[in-house]
């Protein structure tokens, strides 16, 4: 397949692996490979997966805790069996969730036995129905769109998941893309076959289902050359897990002259940790556009990245994170450039309020073989308080001179006079923040699915008004 | 003649310093009143505290309006008693379109919700009395609009939102001949359509003349220190304001 020679070199990360010398990192972190095998027996995985799965354990017990971020000491690291394993606690009921989801899926206007199954406490909502009619209709196109797993066990894609899965973000990149990789569980696979231009925009539907699905799922998507496919992921609605830690991962294969537009609105309950991983990598003349809309969390890491490998490959980011109290939300977007022609913009605002911290996080890397190549970084920051805390970090290795490369960041606070200015005309405070807070993110709710950009307004209304959270 | 707004013994700071000292105002439904004075000498200092800005404190005196005493209320809830400002700088606010922001003003003002249809017919009509292009209807709020437009923006509120009482600062300044004539058929529409109030800060006679004075105030020093008809504005224009510094201030 095409997307072999892409991934070629990202794949020997692999095997060049090599463990830390210093024992003091070694972790016990209480999943034994018993545990892995269990899971991965439960599953029924082919058994390439096992090996998988226990590889990636022994690399996540030997890799450092990142240190360069928000603080995450509050995951209980040395029981992180029981992030993995919530579903036996999870048998609790409507009454143990907190007040702030309960009255935050009741403004979303989110049924309640979909509430039930967001919060992890019901059962399992009963979405099949619609999942199938979309399948359907999708596969008459040809295109692939299943969950993972069943991928997985049929014979027609088991080859294609073998040889992608986890190839862009290999176990060795980080502490918790190991932890993924060892136990990921749940997520969508899509396969785009060359020409095929999907005009309806595919939702993934954990929102419908969302038991035992989102914490560790993992979204595989393959677009061939010059298809065409819009995926949306996730939901406004905050989704709760009694364990608070999310540590998904989502690859994006785009071949040639092919486009991928991957939407995302991700809005954890308050609780969690959210450590995601998301890469994309782009054929000559495609094309990636990520719409990333971050809320919920107590603390996120979350840094889309795009790798242009092909001549022409171009990359779009646009971002939103809103931080409220308790909240630091470190989120940015990272682009390699690694042929001739290359460009990439992003632009992002970045909301903080009642205390929360929101830090921007950009890296550009301009290789040699990238002359010709364009990037251009816009950050926007907008503080709603005087102890909300806006931070960007910039970062930048352009290895040609011949690369146009433009950064620009502002970092400001809301203005009293322009709160002013809409209280004379009849709204009151929150109303008047809210408006303006919708207003600076309009750069990137336009760029929202429609029914996603209303949600969003939604949840800065209910974010500003200060009920919740 | 009921008396809408009662102005009395007001004494305005901001930042430790007192800007107005002690004024006294009133107007009744129905009446235009002006105010002239020198620069800084508290004019849109007294119309900002009218309609409740925080930068401002009120540090004596009281605001009565319609009856109610409003010295200490939020500007939102003076708005939706009936009073507006035309405010002196416009503020931009990107994002928000000049109109989903006037329709939702429109519906806190007013307490009822409006169909889009109707809103759009009512602010075209609107727009028209201001030889305003529609175009403006659906760009960021004042982003990017011209001095001139930025005034014009306020007066089209002003037509949307039918206050009570209308305070105008200085939105003759800055505007062309043309201009001046259209805000000011803008003023007059507002005045026969509504009946309201018009309190109307300016340095400049023009915008003036489609209207009938009432009654004409001259602040100086953040002192109200002269007050007559409209006969009195003639006199500033001519002679200008030294009579009033030098003389009955101090
Ligand atoms: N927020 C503030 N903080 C400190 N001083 C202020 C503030 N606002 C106004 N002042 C001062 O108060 C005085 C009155 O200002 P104001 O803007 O009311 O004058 P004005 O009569 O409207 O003048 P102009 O004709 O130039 O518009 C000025 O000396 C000004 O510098
Ligand atoms: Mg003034």
């Amino acid at each position: 397949m095409k997307e072999k020679t892409q991934v070629a070199d990202i794949d020997r990360a692999f095997y060049d692996f090599r463990y830390e010398e210093n024992e003091d990192n070694f972790l016990d972190s209480g999943i034994t490979p018993e545990i892995i095998r269990e899971i991965s027996a439960e599953k029924g995985d082919p058994d390439w997966m096992t090996a998988f799965r226990l590889h990636s354990l022994e690399v996540f017990e030997h890799l450092k805790m990142p240190e360069w971020g928000p603080d995450i000491s509050g995951l209980d690291m040395d029981n992180i069996v029981a992030y993995i394993r919530p579903q036996k606690r999870m048998q609790s009921d409507w009454n143990a969730v907190p007040d702030d989801i309960k009255e935050t899926f009741e403004k979303l206007g989110i049924p309640q036995a979909e509430r039930e199954s967001l919060a992890g406490v019901g059962a399992q909502y009963d979405s099949e129905l619609v999942y199938h009619n979309v399948r359907k209709e999708v596969a008459e196109s040809g295109v692939v769109y299943t969950d993972l797993e069943s991928a997985m066990h049929d014979e027609r894609y088991a080859e294609l998941i073998r040889s992608h899965f986890m190839k862009l973000v290999p176990p060795t990149d980080h502490k918790f893309a190991a932890l993924h990789g060892a136990v990921w569980s749940g997520g969508s696979f899509v396969y785009v076959p060359a020409g095929v231009r999907l005009e309806i925009p595919l939702q993934s539907y954990f929102r419908l289902n969302a038991r035992g699905a989102g914490q560790f799922e993992h979204t595989l998507i393959i677009v061939e050359e010059g298809a065409y496919l819009h995926f949306i992921e996730g939901c406004s609605a905050p989704k709760y897990y009694e364990a608070g830690l999310h540590a998904g991962c989502v690859e994006l294969y785009v071949g040639k002259n092919a486009t991928l537009r991957y939407s995302t609105i991700e809005n954890w309950s308050k609780n969690m940790y959210n450590l995601n991983t998301k890469r994309a990598v782009v054929a000559e003349g495609g094309k990636v556009e990520w719409v990333s809309g971050s809320f919920g969390s107590h603390v996120s890491y979350l840094y889309p990245m795009s790798v242009l490998n092909g001549r022409g490959a171009r990359a779009e980011f646009t971002g939103i994170t809103f931080a409220g109290e308790g909240q630091d939300l470190d989120t940015g977007a990272k682009i390699v450039h690694n042929a001739p022609d290359t460009s990439s913009y992003m632009n992002t605002r970045s909301i903080s309020k009642s205390g929360g911290k929101s830090t921007f996080r950009s890296s550009v890397v301009v290789n040699e073989n990238a002359e010709g190549s364009r990037s251009s970084v816009s950050c926007e920051s907008l503080m709603l308080d005087s102890i909300s805390r806006s931070d960007t970090i910039p970062a930048m290795v352009i290895k040609t001179d011949k690369a146009d490369v433009g950064h620009e960041a502002r970092i400001g606070r809301i203005s009293d006079e322009a709160v002013f200015y809409l209280m004379s005309r009849g709204l009151d405070e929150n109303s008047a923040k809210a408006l303006i807070v919708s207003g600076f993110a309009e750069n990137v709710s336009k760029e929202l699915p429609l029914e996603y950009a209303a949600e969003m307004n939604n949840l800065i209304n209910i974010e500003m008004k200060g009920s919740i959270g | 003649m009921s008396e809408l707004l009662k102005i009395t013994g007001l004494c305005v700071g901001a930042e430790d310093k007192e800007i107005l000292h002690g004024v006294d105002l009133g107007i009744n439904a129905g009446e235009t009143h002006v105010i002239m004075g020198p620069n800084g000498a508290g004019k849109s200092t007294l119309g900002s505290a009218v309609m409740g800005s925080p930068e401002y404190t009120v540090t004596g005196g009281s605001i009565v309006f319609d009856g109610a005493d409003i010295t200490g209320e939020t500007p939102d809830k003076r708005a939706r008693r009936g009073i507006f400002l035309s405010f002196q700088n416009p503020v931009e606010i990107p994002g928000i379109t000049l109109s989903s922001f006037l329709r939702s003003a429109y519906e806190q003002v007013t307490g009822e919700r409006i169909k889009l249809f109707a809103f759009k017919k009512m602010l075209s009509e609107a727009m028209e009395v201001l030889n305003m292009d529609p175009a403006y209807a659906d760009r960021g709020l004042n982003v990017g609009f011209s001095g001139g437009e930025k005034k014009k923006a306020e007066i089209l509120q002003l037509l949307v939102l039918r206050p009570k009482l209308a305070i105008l600062d200085e939105t003759d300044s800055g505007l062309d001949v043309d201009a001046v004539k259209t805000v000011s058929a803008g003023i007059k529409a507002y005045k026969e359509q509504t009946g309201g109030s018009l309190l109307i800060i300016t340095h400049n006679t023009k915008i003036l003349e489609a209207l009938t004075v009432d009654r004409t105030h001259i602040i100086a020093d953040g002192r109200i220190v002269a007050e007559g008809g409209p006969e009195l504005i003639d006199e500033v224009t001519s002679g200008g304001f030294d009579k009033y510094v030098s003389g009955s201030a101090l």
